[in-house]
């Protein structure tokens, strides 16, 4: 799947999460713009992990700050 | 002024907020004299203690106590050592022995507190490359271990059996795993569902530890825990626990029947490069943990109190984190932490302690008093509690 792809769907898998309809750019980050606590994120987590088949451990979700890492990150784990 | 402190200010700030409404400081509490394992002197006012974890009451055992003495006049004040060096007595040998026939299994470790326990057994057992996958409420301990030793770290909501069988499914082939559980969890009072949840991680080929800290000497046939009680026990690798809750003392352990267990003793960090346990403090645990063998009576009497300090809460109108009584822990959760602070000193004035829990501890942000019984709470204690609940609840407007 190329990024276009999997930033359409992970676009999509956040909509629920994103309670106060923040306008979401690859710069957005989760804990400041997003305001996401912790367990936002392991619902969030989740539901990325279920719908691409991957894991995505804690130690990598450290290093994914803003919206943008993410959607790389998902396309590396695919590989 | 900005230094390496001001990451702390908000918390600063909360605190002095909270303190500011005029409310006793929640943790700030002295007991100044200990009548009991249920009744102390706390900042002036005999109080009734419904929040210490003492669940079995045996910090004021007789035979515990003049065994914790002897251990100070034969032995001294304290080791000075390391468990590896000159800190292994004969005592600690003992207390080892009375976990290995407490559980039925072949080695015992003692470490000289539960949270090393925890943070040694995992970060040692799994490092890097390796996974551990535990429930996203696991205690702060198994946290710290999962962090120290460099595992990749897969959380899965709390007891959710396929959130947890989703994510071993695609953990890389050939990668070591490690299932880390709680027979009970701190917060609500809840068990897992052990039996389902082993098998699971059986099926994935994952070794399975399980902290039973919050179950031993009143769950299962043996009080050997959740495991034991839903006949599972043999399925686990790891039974952590404690002594400083139903043993009445301070130290922590780790029980298996792996055939090379033993060399734990060499590797494991917070094991080698710590002092050990005081000689009386491991005299105390031996002599506990026998007791507690044949403790059937009253481990009988503390369900009791399980289940009537549940029903009385429940009936007054509170509400609590546990439809029924799993454990002797009954959470009650408060609409938020000013009005639970403001119940908690309420409780205090009426003579009762029990814990003030908040966020980040508690799961989903939530406040909570956290009562924790003990068998030797009477039945009328038990009664002059939920009365105690009933008044302050209505002061506070909580009910």
């Amino acid at each position: 799947m190329d990024r276009a792809e999997t930033a359409a769907k992970i676009a999509a898998l956040i909509e629920p999460f994103n309670k106060k309809g923040v306008a979401i750019t690859d710069a957005s980050t989760f804990a400041g713009d997003l305001e996401f606590d912790s367990l936002t994120v392991m619902d969030f987590v989740a539901a990325i992990e279920d719908e691409f088949d991957i894991i995505i451990s804690m130690n990598q979700q450290a290093e994914i700050e803003n919206y943008g890492q993410l959607i790389d990150a998902v396309v590396k784990l695919q590989d | 002024m900005t230094d390496l402190f001001s990451k702390f200010d908000p918390l600063i700030e909360m605190r002095a907020n909270l303190l500011a409404s005029g409310v006793e400081d929640p943790f700030g509490l002295v007991m100044e004299r200990v009548i009991s394992p249920t009744v102390a002197v706390c900042n002036g006012r005999e109080t009734i203690l419904l929040g210490t974890y003492n669940y079995m009451g045996m910090t004021f055992d007789p035979d515990v106590i003049s065994a914790g003495k002897q251990a100070l006049d034969d032995f001294g004040a304290g080791t000075t050592g390391s468990r590896v060096l000159n800190g292994t007595y004969a005592g600690h040998r003992a207390v080892e022995d009375a976990l290995k026939d407490f559980y039925g299994m072949d080695h015992a470790m003692v470490f000289s507190t539960g949270y090393q326990a925890n943070l040694g057994i995992i970060s040692t057992v799994a490092g890097k490359g390796d996974y551990i996958v535990l429930d996203i409420d696991s205690h702060a301990s198994i946290w710290d271990g999962c962090k120290m030793g460099d595992a990749e770290v897969v959380p899965f909501k709390h007891n959710d059996i396929t959130a947890m069988e989703k994510r071993l499914k695609r953990i890389p082939e050939g990668a070591g795993k490690l299932v880390v559980l709680e027979g009970v969890y701190s917060m609500l009072g809840d068990i897992a569902p052990l039996k389902e949840m082993i098998a699971v991680a059986r099926k994935y080929g994952a070794m399975v530890l399980v902290d039973e800290a919050h179950s031993m000497g009143f769950i299962g046939p043996n009080g050997r825990g959740v495991a034991e009680d839903q006949g599972v026990l043999d399925q686990v690798d790891f039974v952590i626990g404690t002594f400083s809750k139903s043993v009445g003392t301070v130290g922590g352990f780790c029980v298996s029947n792996h055939p090379k267990f033993e060399i734990l003793r060499l590797v494991c960090r917070p094991y080698v490069f710590t002092a050990s346990l005081p000689p009386s403090v491991v005299a105390t645990a031996s002599t506990s943990i026998r007791k507690l063998m044949h403790a059937g009576n009253k481990r009988a009497h503390l369900w009791e109190n399980s289940r009537t300090l549940h029903k009385g809460l429940r009936d007054k109108g509170f509400q609590l984190g546990t439809e029924e009584p799993q454990s002797a822990i009954i959470a009650v959760i408060m609409p938020d932490l000013e009005r639970g602070a403001a119940m908690w000193e309420a409780l205090l004035h009426e003579g009762l302690y029990v814990n003030l829990a908040r966020p980040p501890a508690t799961p989903a942000g939530m406040t909570l008093l956290r009562c924790s019984l003990c068998a030797e709470h009477s039945a009328e204690q038990v009664q002059t509690i939920i009365g105690m609940f009933e008044r302050a609840g209505k002061a506070v407007g909580i009910i």
